[in-house]
């Protein structure tokens, strides 16, 4: 009989559902199949003009239906797929979920193409841009583009597509969503509100104005040349992040109902840790000290030491500034064993997709638990000598891995950390 | 009945048309008869509950930091200010370093200018794709997309005022605020945290903000009228109001061992998504009044309906439906405030709880006195477009 609750005397939190989608593919077997060939999904942008763009690459997703149609729709999309795939693999019924959801995604705002749409349709008169999109929206007879602007629209089509239970949570903390929703629905199970939780991060918000808006902050990677290699976590030439789409879903449930109705658990979300910083709005503190108090919180709500954990699933964004600071705080944590620990990135194949990466790279270190084989760091090729890390350079590795950090910061001081684990302990 | 585990109140941070703080807040509301703060011409057709001129030196000291927001972000940290220095957290380092933080956010302001000549050149131009690369790689301004982002509200109250705890961001209108607020008495009452900064903020002088109603027909137009009787009247009834409203909730035994003065008691806090297309809404809103666990006897109700024509007239239709309930629609005098409007509703409650007073009629059309002390209050947003929820708050 296992031990049904951890310790702390709360129900252990299983994983019985995986679904992710990526510029890599839809669905868990394309992209790990990818993720450990040490593929890039990173290529020249076609879904909109380039001109005047410094930023000519991403990882966005064009595959999709919705791909072209604006960031809520694909957005919806992308939580639909990867929501319908962990609670398909969950074995649950995916019209009637029967949990609370809870969903990470980007803040919606009026697509262009609508607003100039609105704008052209009723010309002549004298009037402002704003007078004028307020007399035209006021006599539409649909309801598609109001619903593109609220922020709580994603996740009511999810609930009625999904039947999730109760109001659902819409939630950012920036590039620390994904992990803040998967924390969320970790939370309510251990309080007993419910035996099971689906948490969905996605991003389908690539637009032009996206990009310019991250681009203008210096964030993005200009190397256009060759888009699989302009992603390098950890090298001494990294210059930016490279934007991205995607989604990441876990179908979350306490150990005891999972077990009692035979359902195979794909692993075990054991701590979630957080710490806001208040230095700046989008520099982290430079002694690291907020994600060094996030790692150390997760390890503790997990009941872990720092012997105890086998890998690390790095933010790595492929900033300079990120990695050095992510550096910093796990050689503060983990002391001299972080040189030989392996510490790999994701993002070298996928870019960065924002709200859906904490979601996205917690399937990916669950799937590395279970597979025994740790996805590379690729592109890296010219190490930062000042950051020493085993990145599981260029291939992957195969390993025994029981124990997986996985950290996600973001602007606006937010860090969030997970740590999950291959089995029950 | 108390346990050391509740939920309560010990800071509240208003700032409406009405003023700022809980004190001008009850001066204003108390009296019989208030009227509302309006602007008519702005926006019109639309009429809107203007912000107070706020001396915001008040509670972001910083220049820089003023700066760096938009009207939006720096009301909700003035507001957030507000409720801190209320609970005496403000600039207490070790309570604000463990202070955790639910924040219920939409979007931050875009640049007006920028976007009307965008559109402008949009006429005659058919590459507009190009046009766009053109006018937002040159005319942005860098730091406005950190004004814009939902978690910067968030992001700016750990800068400005140190709550470093944790920090989340909630998003979805009316209900974003609703799950912030059930959310954060969860954690305290299963002993994940001991003191929370919830609440949000709304800044309705932007034509966008009035877009993302206007694009279902939401708003009210013409002559102003009380929250209760805009059904028939042109437009969808509701008229906004910029305004911010954030609660401290804390454990009962940490405050107490704090020695602050409590406002109320947060009793259940219950929420849910009536899939309104089916008709649903009239039995989830009869659902969610027993959830909430009312007293016997007569009840004052603080009402966050929006004055939307079909939710208005279901919240009402409940709340009529029983003889013991007497509502105060607050949007009357503050407009409707979005993702603050729950956390608003809450505060108001706790008020009158604390001042053991019942606010007067709102409109003495459509309702009814309150003899007597309040000893429990009920806090409601019914949302304009989706979501629902309650609370109920008790005597301290």
């Amino acid at each position: 009989m296992a031990n049904l609750n951890d310790h702390m005397g709360r129900p252990i939190v299983a994983v019985t559902g995986i679904g992710v989608v990526t510029s890599l593919g839809v669905g868990k077997t394309d992209n790990w199949a990818a993720l450990t060939s040490g593929k890039s999904g990173i290529h020249p942008i076609t879904r909109f003009p380039i001109d005047q763009l410094n930023t000519r690459i991403s990882g966005m997703v064009d595959f999709l239906p919705s791909s072209s149609k604006g960031a809520s729709p694909l957005t919806y999309e992308l939580a639909e797929l990867a929501g319908l795939e962990a609670v398909t693999e969950a074995g649950l019924d995916s019209s009637d979920f029967g949990g609370p959801l809870f969903l990470a995604s980007p803040p919606v705002e009026l697509d262009w193409a609508e607003r100039f749409s609105l704008y052209n349709s009723d010309k002549g008169k004298d009037d402002t841009a704003a007078e004028r999109l307020l007399r035209v929206a006021r006599s539409l007879k649909e309801l598609d583009i109001f619903e593109t602007t609220q922020f709580g629209s994603i996740a009511d089509r999810l609930a009625d597509r999904l039947g999730t239970r109760g109001l659902p949570i819409t939630l950012s903390t920036a590039c620390a969503s994904g992990a803040t929703a998967i924390q969320l629905g970790v939370e309510a199970i251990r309080r007993g509100e419910c035996d099971r939780a689906l948490s969905i991060g996605a991003d389908g918000s690539a637009t032009a104005e996206a990009l310019i808006r991250f681009s203008l902050l210096s964030a993005l990677s200009t190397h256009n040349d060759i888009p699989e290699k302009a992603s390098k976590p950890f090298s001494r030439d990294r210059d930016g992040f490279v934007l991205a789409e995607g989604s990441g879903a876990l179908v979350l449930e306490s150990l005891e109902t999972a077990l009692a109705r035979g359902a195979t658990i794909l692993g075990v979300l054991g701590g979630c840790g957080e710490k806001a910083d208040d230095f700046h709005r989008t520099r982290s503190k430079p002694d690291a000290s907020p994600a060094i108090a996030a790692v150390r919180a997760a390890l503790a709500d997990a009941g872990l030491s720092e012997d105890e954990i086998d890998h690390v699933n790095a933010h790595g964004t492929s900033t300079p500034e990120n990695d050095k600071m992510e550096h910093l705080a796990l050689s503060t944590v983990f002391g001299e064993r972080i040189g030989s620990m392996p510490v790999s990135s994701n993002k070298s194949m996928i870019g960065h997709t924002l709200s859906a990466a904490g979601a996205v790279e917690a399937a990916f270190s669950l799937m590395t638990m279970r597979e025994s084989v740790i996805p590379p760091t690729i592109n890296y090729d010219n190490p930062d000598p000042a950051i020493v890390l085993d990145v599981v350079p260029n291939k992957k590795r195969n390993a025994e891995v029981r124990t997986v950090l996985s950290n996600s910061f973001g602007f606006g001081g937010q860090n969030t950390c997970l740590v999950m684990a291959r089995e029950p302990v | 009945m108390s346990s050391p585990r509740d939920v309560v109140i010990t800071g509240i941070g208003l700032v409406s048309s009405l003023g700022e703080g809980p004190d001008a807040h009850w001066q204003k509301l108390a009296q019989p008869g208030p009227q509302p703060v309006l602007e008519a011409t702005r926006f019109a057709p639309y009429t809107v509950h203007p912000l107070p001129e706020i001396d915001w030196n008040l509670q972001i000291a910083k220049r820089g930091d003023q700066r760096q927001m938009e009207t939006w972000q720096r009301l909700g940290t003035y507001a957030a200010g507000l409720a801190l220095d209320d609970a005496g957290i403000k600039g207490n380092d070790e309570l604000c370093a463990t202070m955790d933080m639910v924040v219920a956010a939409g979007g931050g302001e875009r640049d007006e200018a920028v976007d009307a000549a965008i559109l402008a050149a949009s006429e005659s131009r058919n590459d507009r794709d190009v046009l766009l690369n053109e006018k937002l790689t040159t005319e942005l301004r860098p730091t406005l997309f950190l004004a814009q982002l939902s978690n910067l509200l968030a992001g700016n109250i750990s800068i400005v005022h140190k709550v470093t705890g944790s920090s989340r961001t909630f998003m979805g209108e009316e209900g974003a605020g609703v799950a912030a607020v059930e959310t954060a008495a969860a954690r305290i009452r299963s002993g994940q945290s001991t003191h929370i900064l919830v609440g949000g903020a709304f800044q309705t002088e932007h034509s966008d903000m009035l877009l993302g109603y206007e694009l279902a027909g939401y708003l009210h137009r013409g002559p102003w009228k009380p929250v209760w009787q805009r059904q028939g009247a042109e437009g969808g009834g509701v008229v906004t109001g910029s305004g911010g409203a954030f609660l401290v909730l804390e454990q009962r035994e940490h405050a107490t061992s704090r020695g602050r003065k409590i406002y109320a008691e947060l009793g259940p806090v219950v929420s849910g998504r009536a899939r309104r297309s089916r008709g649903e809404l009239d039995a989830e809103i009869a659902a969610l009044l027993k959830q909430a666990a009312l007293p016997n006897g007569k009840l004052l109700a603080l009402s966050g309906a929006s004055g939307a024509h079909a939710a208005t007239s279901a919240e009402k239709a409940a709340l009529d439906a029983n003889p013991a309930i007497a509502a105060r629609g607050f949007s009357t005098l503050t407009g409707h405030m979005k993702e603050a409007q729950f956390p608003f509703a809450v505060a108001l409650a706790a008020l009158a709880v604390d001042r053991k007073a019942a606010y007067p009629v709102f409109d003495a059309a459509a309702e009814t006195p309150f003899e007597g002390v309040p000893a429990a209050v009920l806090a409601t947003a019914i949302g304009y477009h989706q979501f629902e929820g309650m609370a109920l708050v008790n005597a301290a």
